[in-house]
């Protein structure tokens, strides 16, 4: 029976899936003046220009997004080149020329979906959500609660066979397309419209799209993840903690803010992952909003500066990046089945460190050499120029690093690879969490057996046997505190535990023989 | 590179240049090269002819069951080796010869030793059954076995486990999380109740049924049938019934690996026979961990000790001996620990199957019959003897501390919280355990302190 409903839950996910991919390929364009209305936001000037530069668009029918997208662009670039060329910089257009033909072409889009959109909706999320709650719900009657690592490296999914292949060419297109060619996105952001009228009362973006597929998935991968961990509560607690910090702070609040007028927010994100915090447009916008404003401000402020210390003396990094943050929370729901691909060498190691830290580092420099630009006017400090600085970072760490490796190599190279390699907070957090925390892993005297589960299902390729078996603590700057090793040791040799700082380094306490003395030893690695 | 005198230089101590040869590579011999290149700059060799490279032994299941791939067993890189300049040598040795001191090798070849060490660990038990030497039909130690088991259980649509021991619970585990279904014969009243005191062995013996095992308590085999290929195609128990299936695991037991020493002049017993510095009745030769026999068991222990632990004790103090002085096996407070299905077990100290004349005995089970605590102490003195439990987590330095001071049943009681190694967030018993020890031992009744804040954040 249970089996039935799994495998019915699964071909319903299947058929979700597809018809929201194949829905990209539906529908046609016709250009229209409220379409150009909505994509410059109601701006009289801005239309008058593009309504001129797009009159030979006026009356065509185009079959999909890319042929619309593509002679709208056209037009809107040598419209554009002309004014600059003229020196009209008035009328130039400075808007973003692919998210702007994203609005022209919802407005210019005649199909089914836009006349259904809840339909278009119950088709595609309704029922990828049945389907997923049909394959994952069943999991709580899987047997005794306990481990359920069977057949991991069985799997074709799971272990970098071809549907891991799959899924990760998936997700490594989805993330290009999403970030650099939004405009043929249209009828995904149709389908979450009523969703967006409904929270923020405007029409979906791209951004609003991804929110609520990351949401979703991180709400139905946790359900997933709790029936699997359904005997650890602290497994369980940790993901209650992160479904909730995504759809509230992440997804419902900054949403409801938009529809009060108040700047988007997300009050748990923080730089330096949150890397447009110091931005101009940023930074004015908020000075710009009243008391509201300047009070994220300085909560945002606030949360690096005092929060980060503060909570990782008392709690470990884990605080954040296993039970608030975004990129941790997908890692730990949709992300948790690839958890034991992450690569354990030494070597891995060392990349780590040096990669890491050097993000962080340009992520330091690069803010400030934005707030010197914010403040003083100045383009350039030391010859370099500070914007161009701050769309490279955009371009290679925000986009490239955090989402399209970030995410879209989870089922190659495990489900931490950007917290892991490339997040700057999480480097900062990091050294916190190892020169001044009360964190730490503890042994249990001598009872490792090696087996290595630890370090197998350790999402950060921390290799926690070789503490353990020589009764160890782990003090690890990049451990998330995900309690994962502590789970699957079948020892009970691992715990995550909050004590007194004396006594967390290097202390060997393999207990249990009398014969030596293994403290005095010097250590080989 | 022989040094000549003796001298000590950055915490190494530098004896004249020796050949330590060790032969296996299981925990017992690696934790002895890993010691012994830490105190010295002697040339050491490991043989095995099982793998090329260590790997934990105890996780053999997980291979099988999916949850790690070969590689993740090696608790040390490859690189490692070359690095402590531990020389490994894949070869299969067939004769010693303690006078010459050399070793001669299946192939052929032979290899000179200054110092031997004997660390060849056990092979399954086997009792003379008719047919248990049918294709289908095997023990689980070696990686060998594991890839004889991947083999034999492939197309199997029932599996029998003869032996209700750690490995046959765990044959078991590992053919369910293959879908095959398995019969458990156990030849005593209950699960593992020749080591588990009766609650426990019950508690384990639901469980197993809980997940769907077949288990036929006090029912021994008789026979392995045949089928005309020479593979099983059944078993019959002792009491007649005869169970098709395809494959069956022999899991009674293990036994001291050591018959390629039958030639040698090395004394030998079941195991190989040492005194307390391991050292066997060959000059220079030396055994340790699942293969070595004490001609005088220490305390309480079996002569021979076919643990993880123990087999890593033996290796440190083995290593103390070639390098630096005479050093005996002390091992301290017992303790051990394994997993059953889903329910973990801690044992610290001594807790027999049956308590002894002089041991009072004070058990609790969670109403859920999951978890349990048993303490065993001594009726004169009050002083605890042993403690285990299942489905709860408890600190070995704690433990350890109570067990080696002698400490009180009262003060164990009384401090019980401190012992307490479970998770975060999960419930704790400690309040409910004391109130049922006041209950049952009115004349010892502690004072039961108020559980803590269950969020400690600061504490």
């Amino acid at each position: 029976m249970n089996n039935l409903i799994t495998k019915l839950g699964l071909v319903f996910f299947v058929i979700g899936l597809g018809v929201f991919i194949s829905s990209l390929f539906i529908g046609t364009y016709q250009l229209n003046d409220e379409a150009l209305k909505a994509a410059v936001y109601g701006d009289q000037g801005k239309f008058n220009t593009l309504s001129k530069a797009t009159i030979d668009l006026r009356g065509k029918t185009f079959n999909n997004s890319h042929a619309f997208a593509k002679d709208f662009l056209w037009a809107f670039h040598q419209k554009n080149e002309q004014l600059k060329a003229n020196e009209d910089w008035d009328n130039v257009i400075w808007d973003n020329p692919k998210e702007l033909t994203l609005k022209a072409a919802k407005g210019s889009y005649i199909g089914w979906i836009k006349e259904n959109r809840w339909g278009a909706f119950a088709i595609t999320f309704v029922l990828a959500i049945i389907g997923a709650a049909m394959y994952v719900l069943p999991k709580f009657n899987e047997g005794p609660a306990g481990i359920k690592n069977n057949g991991i490296f069985h799997s074709a999914m799971k272990n970098r066979g071809w549907l891991g292949m799959l899924t990760g060419a998936f997700l490594i297109i989805f993330y290009i397309v999403l970030y650099f060619y939004p405009q043929y996105v249209v009828s995904w952001t149709l389908i979450v419209d009523p969703l967006s009228w409904g929270l923020s009362g405007g029409d979906a973006s791209q951004w609003f799209l991804y929110g609520t597929l990351y949401t979703i998935s991180i709400l139905v991968m946790g359900v997933r993840m709790i029936a699997k961990y359904r005997h650890s509560a602290y497994q369980v607690v940790r993901t209650f903690s992160v479904m909730f910090f995504q759809l509230s702070f992440a997804f419902i609040i900054p949403e409801i803010l938009i529809r009060l007028n108040k700047p988007y927010f997300d009050f748990k994100d923080m730089w330096p992952l949150n890397y447009d915090f110091f931005d101009a447009w940023s930074l004015d916008q908020l000075q710009n909003s009243g008391g509201i404003g300047v009070f994220m401000l300085a909560w945002g402020v606030t949360l690096f500066l005092v929060g980060v210390p503060v909570f990782t003396f008392f709690f470990g990094k884990r605080w954040y990046c296993s039970w608030v943050c975004g990129c941790g929370g997908l890692a730990e729901t949709l992300g948790d089945p690839y958890r034991q691909l992450s690569d354990k060498s030494m070597k891995a190691w060392k990349v780590e460190r040096y990669l890491i830290h050097a993000v962080l580092v340009f992520a330091v420099v690069m803010t400030a050499g934005v707030l010197y630009t914010y403040f003083t006017g100045a383009g350039t400090v030391l010859g370099i120029n500070t914007g161009s600085l701050r769309s490279t970072y955009g371009f290679a760490i925000g986009s490239i690093f955090s989402g399209v490796v970030g995410t879209g190599f989870y089922p190659l190279m495990g489900n931490r690879v950007w917290c892991r390699f490339g997040c700057p907070l999480a480097a900062y957090l990091g050294m916190v969490q190892k020169f001044k925390s009360r964190f730490r892993i503890t042994t249990n005297g001598g009872q490792c057996i090696s087996c290595g589960n630890c370090s197998t299902h350790c999402e950060m390729g921390i290799d926690v046997r070789h503490y353990a078996q020589r009764g160890q603590n782990i003090v690890r700057s990049s451990c998330v505190g995900c309690g994962v090793c502590s789970s699957v040791c079948p020892r009970g040799v691992l715990n995550l535990e909050v004590k007194d700082e004396a006594g967390r380094y290097n202390q060997p306490i393999l207990i249990g023989n009398d014969s030596v003395k293994i403290n005095d030893l010097p250590s080989i690695k | 590179m022989n040094l000549g005198n003796y001298k000590i230089n950055s915490g190494v101590i530098r004896l004249p240049m020796q050949h330590i040869v060790i032969i296996g590579n299981g925990i017992s011999g690696i934790t002895a090269a890993r010691h012994i290149r830490k105190k010295s700059d002697f040339r050491i060799t490991v043989i095995s002819s099982e793998t090329d490279h260590f790997f934990s032994r105890t996780a053999l299941m997980y291979i099988y069951m999916g949850h790690m791939k070969y590689e993740h067993t090696k608790p040390y890189e490859d690189y490692f080796w070359k690095k402590n300049r531990i020389t490994l040598k894949r070869a299969f040795v067939e004769t010693v010869d303690t006078e010459e001191q050399q070793l001669y090798f299946s192939d052929g070849d032979q290899m000179a030793y200054d110092k031997l060490i004997l660390a060849t660990g056990s092979k399954p038990n086997k009792f003379g059954w008719p047919g248990q030497d049918l294709i289908g039909v095997q023990g689980l130690y070696s990686f060998q076995d594991l890839e004889n088991m991947e083999a034999n259980t492939k197309k199997v649509s029932r599996a029998v486990i003869v032996g209700g021991g750690l490995i046959g619970i765990e044959m078991a585990e590992m053919l369910l999380s293959r879908n095959i279904p398995v019969t458990f014969l156990v030849r005593e009243a209950n699960f593992w109740d020749n080591v588990l005191p009766k609650e426990e062995a019950e508690m384990i013996g639901r469980h197993i049924r809980e997940h769907h095992i077949d288990l036929k308590l006090s029912t021994e085999l008789k026979e392995i049938v045949s089928d005309d290929g020479g593979r099983v195609k059944a078993i019959i128990t002792g009491n007649g019934e005869e169970i098709p299936c395809q494959f069956v695991g022999l899991t009674a037991g293990v036994t001291p690996n050591i018959d390629f020493l039958k030639a040698s002049n090395i004394e030998l017993g079941r195991g190989i026979m040492v005194n307390e510095f391991l050292q066997t009745s060959a000059d220079n030769v030396y055994a340790i961990g699942d293969c070595a026999e004490f001609k005088t068991p220490i305390g309480e222990r079996k002569p021979i000790e076919q643990v993880w632990y123990t087999g890593r004790m033996m290796g440190e103090a083995l290593a103390e001996t070639i390098c630096n002085k005479d050093t005996a096996y002390l091992p301290g407070v017992w303790f051990n620990s394994a997993k059953f299905l889903d329910i973990e077990y801690q044992t610290y100290g001594w807790v027999w199957a049956t308590p002894r004349e002089n041991e009072a005995v004070f058990y609790w089970e969670h109403a859920e019959g999951k978890k349990s605590f048993r303490i065993v102490f001594d009726k004169a003195s009050d002083e605890v003897l042993g403690i285990n439990v299942f489905g709860l987590r408890f600190s070995h330095e704690v433990c350890d501390e109570w067990l080696k001071h002698k400490k009180s049943i009262q003060h164990v009681m009384e401090n019980l919280r401190k012992a307490n190694f479970d998770p975060e967030f999960f419930k704790r018993h400690e309040t409910e355990i004391s109130e049922n020890f006041n209950q049952s031992f009115p004349q010892l009744a502690i004072t039961i302190t108020k559980k803590k804040k269950r969020f400690a954040l600061f504490g």
